[in-house]
């Protein structure tokens, strides 16, 4: 029946039938109802529908059909509780770090596969993620930022840096033997006695298990007086039975590994030095006039015991590491697709004239690519809004308060225990008027091409 | 910045064997910078998969990557627990169906709309398609509270063909973009002269539309698939006893050090599928989001 108005003699305008052919038209009207009434129907009830009721709905109370009129109550509730105020700011947080870190990776990971031959295991390998579920990464990274560094490997790695900038000390914990040595493992120990040169200090300690003695520990070794140094011993002042305190004794260990300081009467470090097996240490050539000696605090350094990242403070920027984790691979198969659509020669001439690599880059590459990178960066704006699967799985419940983001807060409010469809609806709505601008540049974008 | 450097080195001759391996050593500290780097992105997925083999007092007591010291601690009895409780499996069938139905419905829903924006002609057309448009960035959170009414009026609450429907009416602006926008790039001709021959819109659909549109449907049958494969939302929404595997492992969470044996595994499981597809059908799925994002 549609095929009655192409058989005129005139196909090339065939979109318009001739007026006689008034049936075939109404025909062909049924055959494009029935095309489109399928898709029609399900975006009017479960999309334009809602987007009306939902509007409204954020005028009423919490339950019911539409339940009670409260005007912009809803609203007020959103900007003043504090979840969904943090929940406002995350998300700020979120749309501030995430569009412009996943545009810059994956614009530096595109650039750099192209110089290599097996670029594109290397994009599969980074696009990985794309394909998983957000939950199994939350689950994932829960598992790689557990805070012990002996389980999490994210902490384990930190631990490796952590050691290098400050070691812990040989020992975690002491106490002094005697009262003459002052102060506390946290602030160092200081020992009360004035010295000069030739003088003798003995600093002893208490209270280190076992276990705790620093290894290669040998016999504590009793200083003697050596003219114009000031030396002395660390040791373990307690032997099986307890030993008498103050005094060096056979079956007393030395500490080896202390780091013993000198200090002026004033207070000013002026040499340190370091303990040796049989706990004995040496300033040497000192000059006239009274000292004092103490073990600095660095030697009872704590090992690292882990950053938390799901704790309260530092989650938002676990998520959002797991969430470039995830995004980084899309943002690079774009532009590396926006990269390979490039002129060459443009690149080669500009290169010929003696750009150097980097001004290429700069000059040439990123203004070309511009286009691209707003839609990369643009696309990462609405998914970074509508974040939810990964702060749900990997924020742990303790802290989901301090993690919660927008559509989070929205499901909370309106799913996840209270119930309340008024102000979740609101949420929603706000939520909403945030991707409009984007939906406006969506649909000018479209038309200007249409 | 600086792995980019050695390049500039590289003179513009390229031909001879000389030049190559110039350029091969010049390249070496970019292929060491990538070669790390990748690896690094494949470090958190392959220490979940780890983590699903080894037994909860060795989740607890050391890292999962202790397990190269100690490689007798794996075992798959964890995934033989996980199989043998009912859960797991019952979830996954419904992941299955939820992800196989939205996938079909929306194919066909999507490229029936899809071929009438494209190639018929009806009063209004661009309008309707630029409404479709300005429902593409619709947040769904826009319609849980409103559908999660309507589908206790529908009685489809907590129901498989509920969950589907809500995912094929989220997903059908971006396949009616998709498609349509591949269909009116089909050589015209081919259709008028079908048209001429006298085959009506539906053999033209079947026939000629669906074939050659192929690539683009396969397109957004991955995307379709791996997207509902992987929610949480909509399923933790309108299900309840009907529970996806997202959903399953979601209500073990609470538990998270002591349930990491039927966690990390089933984590790893819901993984592996969307993985065999993405990996098999990559060069679709591709294309889907370069169609979705450029344009």
């Amino acid at each position: 029946m549609s095929s009655s108005g192409g058989i005129t003699a005139e196909p090339p305008v065939a979109a318009a039938p001739p007026p006689s052919a008034e049936p075939g038209r109404l025909g062909r009207y049924a055959v494009t109802v029935g095309f489109l009434a399928p898709a029609i129907l399900m975006l009017l009830v479960w999309m334009v529908y809602p987007v009306v009721y939902t509007v409204i709905r954020s005028f009423f109370g919490q339950t019911g059909y539409l339940g009670h009129w409260v005007g912009f109550d809803n609203y007020h509730t959103l900007f003043t509780t504090s979840s969904l105020k943090t929940a406002i700011k995350n998300n700020f947080i979120w749309v501030a770090v995430v569009p412009a870190f996943v545009t810059a990776i994956g614009l530096i990971f595109a650039v750099l596969t192209e110089r290599v031959r097996w670029a594109v295991a290397f994009k599969l390998v980074v696009f990985l993620p794309m394909a998983i579920s957000a939950l199994a990464t939350g689950v994932t990274w829960r598992i790689m930022y557990q805070q012990d560094p002996n389980l999490g490997a994210v902490n384990a790695l930190t631990r490796s840096f952590d050691e290098a900038l400050h070691p812990a000390g040989v020992l975690q914990d002491a106490s002094a033997s005697t009262p003459s040595l002052q102060g506390s493992p946290q602030s160092g120990l200081k020992l009360k006695t004035l010295l000069h040169p030739g003088s003798v200090a003995r600093l002893g300690l208490t209270a280190i298990p076992p276990d705790a003695v620093p290894s290669g520990a040998k016999q504590a070794a009793d200083p003697t007086a050596k003219p114009g140094d000031i030396v002395g011993v660390v040791w373990r002042d307690f032997k099986p039975g307890g030993g008498k305190p103050g005094v060096v004794e056979t079956g007393e260990q030395g500490l080896p590994g202390v780091k013993v300081q000198l200090r002026s009467t004033s207070g000013k470090v002026v040499q340190t030095a370091t303990t040796k097996s049989d706990g004995s240490f040496d300033f040497a050539k000192v000059s006239a006039g009274s000292y004092q000696t103490a073990i600095g605090a660095s030697t009872f350094a704590k090992p690292f015991g882990g950053w938390a990242w799901l704790g309260p403070n530092l989650i938002t920027w676990s998520l959002i590491i797991a969430y470039i984790w995830i995004w980084a691979g899309f943002a690079m198969v774009v532009i590396a697709a926006g990269l390979s659509a490039m002129p060459r020669d443009v690149l080669e001439a500009a290169r010929t004239d003696g750009a150097s690599e980097l001004q290429v880059f700069r000059r040439v590459t990123v203004p070309l690519l511009a286009p691209v990178l707003s839609v990369v960066f643009i696309t990462m704006i609405i998914n970074v809004l509508k974040v939810f699967d990964l702060v749900f799985a990997l924020a742990p419940q303790s802290t989901q308060t301090q993690a919660n983001v927008i559509a989070l807060a929205m499901w909370r409010t309106a799913f996840g225990g209270q119930n309340d469809f008024g102000t979740g609806s609101a949420i929603a709505v706000f939520l909403f008027l945030l991707v409009i601008p984007v939906l406006a540049l969506n649909i000018r974008r479209f038309r200007r091409e249409l | 910045m600086a792995a980019a450097a050695p390049a500039i080195e590289v003179p513009a001759q390229r031909d001879t064997v000389a030049a190559k391996i110039v350029r091969a050593v010049a390249n070496a500290p970019l292929q060491i910078f990538l070669a790390a780097l990748g690896l690094l992105w494949l470090v958190p997925t392959f220490g979940l998969f780890i983590t699903s083999i080894l037994p909860v007092q060795s989740v607890a007591s050391k890292g999962w990557w202790q397990i190269f010291s100690h490689p007798s601690e794996a075992t798959w009895s964890n995934y033989h627990e996980l199989f043998h409780n009912s859960g797991l499996t019952e979830a996954l069938k419904t992941t299955a169906y939820i992800a196989v139905g939205n996938t079909l419905i929306i194919v066909l829903i999507g490229a029936m709309a899809g071929y009438a924006f494209a190639w018929l002609e009806f009063p209004g057309r661009d309008w309707v398609f630029v409404g479709v448009i300005g429902l593409l960035v619709v947040p769904l959170q826009m319609a849980l509270i409103p559908m999660f009414k309507l589908y206790d009026i529908f009685g489809i609450f907590d129901t498989v063909i509920g969950i589907i429907l809500f995912h094929v009416a989220f997903g059908l602006p971006f396949a009616i973009f998709l498609l349509r926008n591949f269909f009116i790039g089909l050589p015209k001709d081919i259709l008028e002269s079908a048209r001429i021959d006298g085959a009506n819109e539906f053999i033209i659909f079947l026939r000629l539309i669906l074939p050659l549109g192929l690539p683009a449907i396969a397109s957004l049958a991955i995307f379709q698939f791996l997207w509902t494969w992987n929610d949480l939302l909509v399923a933790l929404v309108f299900g309840q006893n009907v529970q996806p595997i997202t959903v399953w492992i979601a209500g073990q969470l609470r538990e998270f050090g002591t349930s990491i044996d039927i966690i990390a595994p089933a984590s790893f499981v819901s993984l592996i599928v969307p993985l065999i597809v993405f990996l098999a059908f990559q060069r679709y799925f591709v294309q889907g989001l370069l169609a979705g994002s450029v344009k």
